[in-house]
């Protein structure tokens, strides 16, 4: 089972909390794989966030492929990239390494000015799926996010053997950000590829999940013809990231909804309910989006607004902590103790299975009932 | 010079059934002859010669004795059909048909030159696809599977148009979605639909029988069955009755019926669940309906306002001849006759064409066809000719499979919700089948055949009875003779369909509970494994050995 987990801070923060919070959770053979999605930067990004951050990792040749491409779309070369510190790779790492790791910012092209900010999310997305699509074809690389303000890594082997290669564990100024989501291990239910490692990014919406998500079948039949976007479905997990998307950004329905699009009211509770007829109609209409578990889902919105929601059957359940300054979402306990030690724990929530926990960006926790 | 035998007489060893008859445990009570509605039986008197020797050494003498015996008529008209009738009253069980595997019937029954007709199902043996499906996909470890005795389940199929969210007239209001304008109505109900047996094709008996069964399912177990009339119309005071709101009116291309229903219409207290426009049906795809003048007694000639005669309902829809056309002329005006309150569906027959007609149905720009309802070659009829039962058809699980990837590459899989009949249950689970079947796609299944075994019915499809359409059907379902429906007990019948469509609730979550869902699995074939690899692969299923 996935360990999955959510950082929220007022203050921005170095990505070794993300390491802590999930060190304690990692048992036996998880070793598949980590990744983190980092959003609203600081440090050495500072003076760049309006600017989409193309993060990837590739070969020689496929770096130069990004590179090509990039200049051919009018992006020109980056206006800044982070190239991280790493140690010398030797056989003591226990991960694939690829040849390059790549997080670069790049400014708009020039067929953008006059756009909106809709325009200009559509324009970054096919950038992404046809840097995306060329890469695929020689395996030459992957493409995790190109979005503002935005940073991702994934790489597939021994999570804290890839901590200490990029360095994570030694806290600095230079990356830091408001908002982590990180997991230690990949759904090692199908192929353990960099794809199917949570978090997944699209358009500003960062989502990951835990257990296997039992309607992927016809999760993915349905989105498959949604949008361009919804694509891969290497891992069951990616269903929920492109529901959330659906209803949120491509229907433009509030939060709220999405706990009634994946788990909807059993049709004897929405009986009684004063909007009846709409609820029935979401189920009837999105039927094939709802989920059965057990799954947890914690999910970061472009506007960093952080939730999270679970399934029915609440069998994969997480915990929330709070100090006031920092938010913590994850699989387990433990974790949470690792980084906020000094936080009354008695306050902890754990969400039910008709709940969607809401924090702000002022970190304001609000506890929504589905009724 | 007079010759042995007259191999052109019509023996016993000729026909179907032979009748396996014990003379010494007979005591000749006549009961299986009065019982026989196929005049099969009758009494006989046979000579019997034996030899005996009464003294010390032997002095054989040869003795005869006459013999009252029952014995079988070996006609081409009368003669038995396997119904095993005799067999059931006989108090001392000297009397049973047996099948006869050298029968000549199928090439001699051509009287006058017509071809055989029958009522039933098909005959021609074919290994069951669904029986080759197993639900294979078990929740372990990674995900639990559910207690089926204490988990909710959600066991309820759409039956109407469903919009796709962009469709629907929504308003987004202070943060809450709101309906701002009128839909298609979409009726939520059981997975399975009594399927559609006319008064007419069944007595009076028999469908007052599935009536009260699927009454007190709704009422009394809250199970929102749902039941077809079949065509040829209803009981008038039914259809004024709370009750309305559990049938589904079917229309077909004959219209018998219709008549009563319209005038009946400005005195409805409720809305039917939905109109089921028929177009074909599985067992004689193309063949338009046929119930036999035997069958049309004195209330089925009152019911659908017809002389007695054999009624012939047209293989087509007389004046449409397109799917537009249908969609635009019937369709808009079933929906507008009840004032678009009532889902108005169509039955086919499962066919090559089948996908094509479902595709372009999808793309109905008027959102009103509310169910394709699809009936395979397993499915059953009162009456057709044995040509048609036995060679034309299609298999309905491929068919439903393939409408349902069709309309997933469109996107639009659940829009018209897909209904599939034509064999469910016929190996005994309609559980089983209904969920195999929900799994590749279906949104629900309609069954027939089952139904009236349940009631009593001792069909099978082996070739046993299948005489619904003589109007001398043994156990009172398929007959309107005063005598023969008396036969049948519509309390113990409506009982024993209750009682299976309980067990039928219970099993389905037997189902649902190891798979991990907690509503139907509508489309998640990945819950079913074939044992049979071609199977497996025209499935898109997993195939495994």
């Amino acid at each position: 089972m996935c360990r999955i987990g959510c950082i929220k801070s007022l203050d921005p923060f170095h990505p070794r909390f993300a390491l802590n919070l999930m060190l304690p959770q990692q048992k036996g053979h998880d070793n598949s794989g980590f990744a983190l999605v980092m959003k609203d930067l600081s440090g050495i990004f500072e003076p760049y966030k309006k600017y989409p951050i193309l993060s990837y990792s590739s070969t020689a040749k496929g770096r130069d492929i990004i590179e090509a491409y990039m200049l051919d779309r009018g992006f020109g070369r980056p206006v800044f990239q982070w190239k991280p510190k790493t140690k010398i790779f030797t056989d003591q790492f226990d991960f694939e390494k690829m040849d390059y790791y790549g997080f670069e910012a790049f400014a708009l092209p020039v067929i953008t000015q006059g756009t909106t900010e809709e325009e200009k999310g559509e324009f970054l997305l096919n950038t992404h799926l046809e840097l995306r699509e060329i890469l695929e074809e020689t395996g030459d690389g992957y493409i995790f996010s190109f979005w503002p303000d935005t940073l991702t890594l994934k790489e597939i082997g021994n999570p804290n053997h890839i901590g200490d290669y990029f360095n994570l564990w030694e806290e600095n100024e230079a990356i830091l950000a408001k908002n982590i989501m990180v997991q230690y291990r990949q759904n090692t239910n199908y192929d353990i590829v960099r794809y199917a490692a949570h978090p997944f990014f699209l358009q500003g919406y960062t989502l990951c999940a835990n257990g296997e998500n039992t309607n992927y079948v016809k999760n993915k039949e349905a989105q498959q013809n949604l949008h361009r976007g919804y694509i891969g479905f290497e891992s069951d997990s990616q269903c929920f990231l492109y529901t959330l998307h659906y209803t949120h950004h491509q229907l433009k329905w509030p939060l709220s909804y999405y706990k009634h699009v994946i788990t909807p009211l059993p049709f004897d509770e929405m009986e009684s309910h004063p909007n009846k007829a709409l609820l029935l109609k979401l189920r009837e209409s999105l039927t094939h989006l709802e989920i059965n578990g057990p799954n947890t889902i914690i999910g970061l919105l472009p506007d960093n607004t952080l939730f999270t929601t679970c399934d029915s059957k609440k069998l994969r359940p997480v915990v929330i902590g709070t100090d006031g300054r920092m938010v913590g979402i994850t699989s387990e306990v433990p974790g949470l103790n690792m980084i906020l030690p000094h936080r009354n724990a008695e306050n902890d929530i754990y969400p039910n299975e008709r709940e969607t926990v809401v924090i702000g960006n002022d970190l304001r926790i609000e506890r929504w009932k589905q009724q | 010079m007079e010759t042995t035998v007259n191999i052109n007489d019509i023996t016993e060893n000729d026909l179907n059934w032979k009748i396996d008859y014990d003379a010494d445990r007979c005591t000749r009570c006549g009961r299986c002859i009065a019982t026989c509605t196929f005049a099969a039986l009758e009494m006989n008197v046979e000579r019997h010669a034996f030899t005996v020797s009464e003294d010390k050494t032997p002095e054989p003498k040869r003795l005869f004795s006459t013999l009252p015996v029952v014995s079988q008529v070996a006609t081409l008209k009368d003669h038995c059909v396997g119904c095993g009738m005799c067999e059931k009253v006989c108090p001392n069980t000297a009397i049973r048909p047996v099948r006869n595997h050298e029968t000549r019937e199928p090439l001699l029954n051509h009287p006058g030159g017509s071809p055989i007709k029958r009522g039933g199902r098909t005959n021609v043996s074919v290994e069951r696809t669904l029986d080759k499906i197993k639900v294979g996909r078990i929740s372990q470890m990674t995900d639990p599977s559910l207690d089926a005795q204490r988990h909710t389940f959600d066991v309820l199929s759409p039956l109407g148009r469903v919009l796709s969210p962009t469709e629907i007239p929504i308003k987004i209001e202070n943060n809450e979605l709101n309906i701002s304008g009128k839909m298609p109505p979409v009726h939520w109900i059981y997975p399975i639909i009594f399927g559609d047996m006319s008064i007419g094709a069944l007595s009076t008996r028999a469908w007052e029988a599935v009536a009260i069964a699927t009454a007190v399912l709704n009422e009394k177990y809250n199970m929102p069955i749902r039941m077809a009339s079949g065509e040829g119309g209803m009981p008038v005071k039914l259809m004024k009755s709370k009750y309305l709101k559990y049938m589904i009116l079917q229309v077909a291309s004959g219209h018998f019926g219709w008549n009563r229903i319209i005038k009946a219409m400005p005195e409805m207290i409720e809305d039917p669940a939905g109109i089921l426009i028929k177009i074909g049906q599985g067992a004689k795809p193309g063949d338009g309906g046929l119930l036999m003048a035997a069958k049309v007694a004195k209330h089925i000639q009152e019911i659908r306002g017809v002389p007695k005669s054999d009624l012939l309902s047209p293989p087509n829809h007389q004046g449409l001849y397109s799917i537009e056309e249908s969609v635009q002329k019937m369709f808009l005006s079933f929906n507008a006759a009840f004032k678009f309150k009532v889902p108005v569906a169509i039955k086919v027959a499962a066919s090559s064409s089948s996908v094509s007609v479902y595709n372009n149905l999808l793309r109905d720009p008027y959102h009103i066809v509310g169910g394709f309802f699809m009936d395979g070659i397993q499915g059953g009829t009162g009456a057709a000719m044995e040509i048609s039962l036995d060679h034309t058809g299609h298999p309905i699980v491929s068919k439903t499979r393939d409408a349902y990837l069709a309309a997933v590459k469109q996107g639009m899989q659940g829009r018209i919700p897909l209904w599939a009949g034509g064999g469910m249950g016929m190996t005994g689970s309609l559980a089983a089948d209904a969920f195999k079947m929900i799994c590749l796609g279906a949104n629900g299944v309609f069954a027939g055949k089952i139904i009236i075994q349940l009631l009593g019915c001792i069909g099978n499809d082996q070739g046993r009875c299948n005489q619904c359409n003589t109007g001398l059907c043994p156990t009172g379902i398929t007959t309107q003779d005063y005598r023969l429906v008396k036969r049948l007990d519509i309390d113990k019948a409506a009982e024993t369909l209750v009682n299976y469509m309980l067990s039928v609730d219970t099993e389905f979550r037997k189902l649902m509970a190891p798979i991990g869902n907690s509503s139907l699995p509508v489309g998640r074939s990945d819950a079913l494994v074939s044992v049979d690899k071609d199977m497996a692969d025209k499935l898109q299923i997993p195939y495994v050995c």
